[in-house]
């Protein structure tokens, strides 16, 4: 781990973050919207992994196992969401869910 | 070169490539599976830096019990595949992609110049003790009690509402 600049891991996680941002822009089923949503918040983990690990603090890795909780939690709540959304409309395609768009 | 960095650079390959074929494929259950392989290569990013609880937590939470959840809704409601990414509004999807380009120069701009780190000098011992399920256990159920109660009172609370909103008769 020592051997391992700590930047590398930081860009890492910017990159996943990034690259889960892309995903929530151009990507139409909500569900894959959703998996993008776990993505950004798995390379924010990484990030607080890495400082927890090269501070030798085990703080930052109680917020990782806070973040998961509330991920899955998350998960929980807005795929019985989708259900619902799917049963009234019969997509997810979230061009077509779009009754509060004035 | 040592074996440390080797396995770092392979994961983070894994971590990479694998969070970008989730965007791009067409078939969202192929995008769950790449998902799938992006948190095994985190848990393995996660003892490269000795956070052996996270790491394992990671399995069996992420890969195992979220992606199974996710897996099964996609399967039950079956959605038609999206055409592919790039065909319908281009214009609109490039101009996301450079957005988003232009944050993450930003970002390792900020990490390579303005060193958010400083010049940190890792402590192998302190960090292997860290990461432990015995540190992290005494810090949640000393420190961290309240946090730790209301994380629970979360997920029941979680539980009931997707109960709720999953239900047949929704009004």
């Amino acid at each position: 781990m020592s051997s391992i600049p700590i930047e590398y891991f930081l860009i890492l996680s910017a990159f996943m973050f990034v690259v889960g941002i892309t995903g929530v822009l151009i990507r139409r089923n909500a569900i894959v919207v959703f998996m993008c949503i776990e993505l950004m918040l798995n390379s924010a983990n990484l990030t607080l992994v890495t400082f927890s690990s090269y501070l030798g603090n085990p703080i930052g890795q109680i917020f990782v196992f806070f973040v998961m909780t509330v991920a899955a939690a998350e998960a929980a709540v807005g795929l019985a969401i989708i259900i619902a959304v799917f049963r009234n409309k019969l997509t997810v395609n979230i061009d077509e869910i779009n009754i509060f768009k004035w | 070169m040592n074996a440390e960095f080797i396995l770092f650079i392979v994961l983070a390959l894994i971590a990479a490539v694998s969070s970008v074929m989730m965007i791009t494929r067409s078939n969202a259950v192929i995008s769950a599976v790449f998902l799938v392989l992006n948190f095994f290569a985190l848990a393995g990013l996660y003892l490269l830096l000795n956070a052996q609880f996270i790491s394992v937590v990671q399995v069996i939470v992420y890969a195992g019990a979220i992606m199974v959840l996710f897996l099964f809704v996609l399967m039950l409601l079956r959605t038609e595949n999206e055409p592919k990414v790039f065909l319908d509004k281009r214009p609109l999807k490039l101009f996301a992609i450079l957005i988003t380009v232009f944050v993450f120069i930003q970002v390792s701009y900020l990490i390579f110049v303005g060193k958010p780190s400083g010049n940190l000098t890792p402590d192998e011992m302190k960090s292997i003790d860290a990461g432990t399920i015995q540190t992290i256990g005494k810090e949640l159920y000393t420190n961290y009690i309240i946090p730790f109660e209301v994380a629970g009172f979360l997920l029941l609370a979680a539980t009931i509402g997707a109960m709720v909103l999953a239900k047949k008769k929704f009004e």
